[in-house]
């Protein structure tokens, strides 16, 4: 299509906790086109929202990058200083929704004035410059201009995300990042965010990261699908061919956990066990413990990667 | 011939009536509000539901956030003060005798009682026959207590069993149930020792350890990853089947509440708007806000992606301090766009739950007699 926008390369992030490294991201790669949506599925505590605080580097301490490289627009972000990447990246190139955002609005000042200060920060606007691109901002998301006079406590739960979603589209990234977005918000409210999403998606031509636990969700966006487990990409591929044919025991496992609104009503199926300690994870492949077709060689050696059809990536020793 | 509305029977079989229950919370008005002769306000938290539930149903109480599901199951339990209506109650064997005191008022022939007639002191024995399964994991078991003494407790309240072995076998017994085995590894644990599925188990198990009848279970799977879900809905099937349950299942998933319910009934705004068999209500639903519920709900088809459909709904849900006027849906109904003739109707009077179809009711004007 067309030039990647974000490569991602064997990317490790770690936490250096008193108990040991947990390796909440080992070895990830993956790529993505201008355009071009990724959605990154999985359950609980794989390493989503780790990989995602890598990619704008707001890794909490003690977690650290600790190797592979983040290429975006050319360069190698993990080789900015802070300043560098302060300056020319986090909100412009790269935008992050954080998971529960809505609560991370300041009480105590008006939403137009939170996204004012953006425009004042980055760009050096007044600001009454900064308050009409609010307004702009807010019209965009589906809501009335005049709101930004509102406090946050006057704005409803799905306003709120809208407003986190305005203040991440501010200053026009061509990469948006949002961590289960809608997490704790009602279905009514969550398709109309997930509408604003494709919206974003088709008429800006947006990027956006789609971070999920539940894969119906990562369905209505995502052109490309990565499925984490324990800390590394299973499953990757174009969407299409990984919800239509998809080959990971681990995969098979989420899809056929999701009640669906029509057909034949069959068992729904679930995935025994818990997931992996991150400190220690299991040898041979992580997902081994957990895995109906589990052999040998599953508990002894780490599966490689696989091109199981043009653009369908799996790890499994099924398929090697 | 007249139209069916909808009212609650009491059979042999039924478990539970609820009959036109309304509760009203009060607004704390300020000293100043007072003076001024400002008028009481309240939170319409639920506004006139009504619904039967049969002996071994799993009943699904589904809606959006603050549509009064989780005060409905809270009011079974008398957890909160009732303004109105009644909740009839076909006891278990266990407490008959709280069942013959003289003041317990009977609703039916068959042996149903109002929930509400009983003394307070006399109700202990329903808070053992009718458990709730709280909404939230987390929050629902203390931190500081081992899984021992969290399951421990309904047994002390309720007086059952004296002797520590004795606990210890129950305890033991209701773990080994809900799958937490061997038993004497999970007892001394903390919960934040468990995974969140586990620590619905435990919940799970705290609910059945007295060997309820009824089971209130508030969105039992919700905070949990989809992955685990259906092992937790599976082990609750599985236990209704063999321990006799009945269950009231309350959900916002209709996805969900069709694979695992016989009966759902769509809430909004406190009422009841729509009710009947759980696929065909998902699969067919008739009134405007079931329907746009369903179309909100996302599935796993990526060709989704290119679609983007506006919802059938406008607006948002009102405060239930405010109740719209007439039918309570009408400032969100799309309906009214192709039916502006209904608009005048829809805004002044409230429609009724009406049977459309056999044991299928929906409360709109689109279906009713006018
Ligand atoms: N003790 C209370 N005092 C005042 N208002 C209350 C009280 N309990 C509930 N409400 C209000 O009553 C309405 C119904 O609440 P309820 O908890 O029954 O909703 P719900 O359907 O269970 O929602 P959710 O899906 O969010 O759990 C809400 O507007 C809520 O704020
Ligand atoms: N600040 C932190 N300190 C130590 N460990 C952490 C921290 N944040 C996350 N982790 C660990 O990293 C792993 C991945 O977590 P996270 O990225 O939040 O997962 P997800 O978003 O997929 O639920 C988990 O094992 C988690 O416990
Ligand atoms: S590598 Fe082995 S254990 Fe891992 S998913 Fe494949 S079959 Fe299962
Ligand atoms: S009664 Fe009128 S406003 Fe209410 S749902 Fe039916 S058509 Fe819409
Ligand atoms: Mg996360
Ligand atoms: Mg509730």
């Amino acid at each position: 299509m067309s030039e990647p926008l974000l490569q991602v390369r064997n990317l490790k992030t770690y936490f250096y906790t008193l108990k040991g490294v947990v390796k909440a991201v080992d070895d990830v790669s993956f790529e993505l086109n201008r355009g071009e949506s990724l959605g990154i599925a999985g359950e609980s505590g794989c390493g989503k929202s780790t990989l995602a605080f890598s990619l704008i580097r707001l890794v909490p301490p003690p977690g650290k990058i600790a190797g592979g490289s983040i290429i975006f627009q050319g360069r190698d972000i993990t080789k900015l200083s802070e300043e560098e990447f302060r300056r020319e990246v986090r909100w412009q190139g790269i935008s992050m929704v954080f998971q529960g955002a809505m609560n991370v609005l300041n009480p105590v000042y008006t939403v137009g004035d939170q996204i004012a200060e953006l425009f004042m920060v980055h760009k050096g606007y007044t600001k009454q410059e900064g308050l009409k691109e609010a307004e702009r901002l807010l019209q965009m998301v589906g809501i009335d201009p005049r709101r930004v006079k509102s406090y946050p406590f006057e704005l409803s739960g799905g306003m709120k995300q809208r407003v986190v979603i305005a203040m991440a589209l501010a200053l026009s990234p061509p990469l948006v990042i949002a961590d289960e977005p809608t997490t704790a918000l009602d279905v009514v409210v969550q398709a109309q965010i997930m509408n604003l999403l494709k919206k974003l998606k088709q008429e800006l031509k947006t990027s956006i990261i789609l971070i999920s636990h539940d894969l119906s969700l990562i369905a209505e966006l995502a052109d490309k699908v990565a499925i984490m487990y324990g800390g590394k990409i299973v499953e990757y591929g174009q969407s299409d061919l990984v919800y239509n044919n998809p080959q990971h025991p681990y995969t098979k496992g989420l899809l056929g956990s999701i009640p669906r609104l029509r057909g034949e009503i069959k068992d729904l199926t679930w995935i025994p066990g818990t997931p992996p300690d991150l400190i220690n994870p299991p040898p041979g492949c992580r997902f081994h413990p957990r895995c109906p077709y589990a052999m040998d060689k599953c508990k002894k050696e780490e599966p490689p990667i696989i091109e199981v059809e043009k653009g369908h990536y799996v790890a499994c020793w099924l398929y090697a | 011939m007249g139209e069916n509305i909808y009212k609650p029977v009491y059979s042999k079989d039924t478990k539970l009536v609820v009959s036109d229950l309304k509760v009203y919370f009060p607004i704390r008005r300020s000293f100043i509000d007072v003076l001024r002769g400002k008028p009481r306000l309240y939170v319409k938290a639920v506004d006139g539901v009504s619904f039967d539930v049969k002996e071994g149903e799993v009943f699904a109480l589904a809606g959006e956030s603050g549509c009064g599901k989780t005060t409905t199951g809270k009011s079974i339990l008398r957890l909160n003060e009732i303004t109105e209506g009644s909740i009839g109650y076909l006891p278990s064997k266990k407490i008959e005798n709280v069942v013959k005191l003289p003041m317990v008022k009977k609703l039916s022939e068959h042996g149903h009682i109002d929930l509400y007639s009983i003394p307070d002191k006399y109700f202990k024995p329903f808070r053992q026959d009718i458990q709730m399964i709280w909404q939230d994991p987390f929050g629902s078991l203390n931190p500081r207590r081992t899984i021992f003494e969290i399951l421990e407790e309904p047994l002390d309240i309720h007086g059952i069993s004296s002797t520590k072995e004795e606990r210890t076998e129950i305890i033991a017994k209701a773990l080994e149930e809900v799958k937490l085995t061997p038993p004497e590894e999970f007892m001394w644990r903390y919960p934040h020792m468990l995974s969140g599925g586990q620590r619905q188990r435990v919940v799970i198990s705290r609910a059945l350890i007295l060997k309820p009848s009824l089971v209130i279970a508030d969105e039992p799977v919700s905070m949990l990853d989809v992955s685990i879900r259906a092992e937790i809905l599976q082990l609750m099937m599985d236990l209704k089947k063999r321990l006799g349950l009945t269950y009231i299942f309350i959900t916002h998933d209709l996805a969900l509440a069709r694979y695992i319910s016989n009966r759902i009934a769509v809430m909004y705004l406190g009422k009841i708007v729509e009710m009947g068999d759980a696929r065909k209500v998902v699969e067919d639903p008739y009134h405007p806000y079931t329907k746009a519920l369903v179309e909100a709900i996302p599935e796993p088809d990526p060709q989704r992606r290119f679609i983007i459909k506006e919802l059938p709904i406008k607006g948002e849900v009102p405060s239930p301090i405010n109740v719209p006027s007439g039918c309570r849906f009408h400032p969100r109904c799309i309906a009214l766009d192709k039916h502006p003739e209904l608009a005048e109707l829809c805004k002044t009077k409230e429609p009724p739950l009406i049977e459309v179809a056999p044991g299928r009711y929906v409360a709109c004007w689109l279906y009713a007699k006018k």
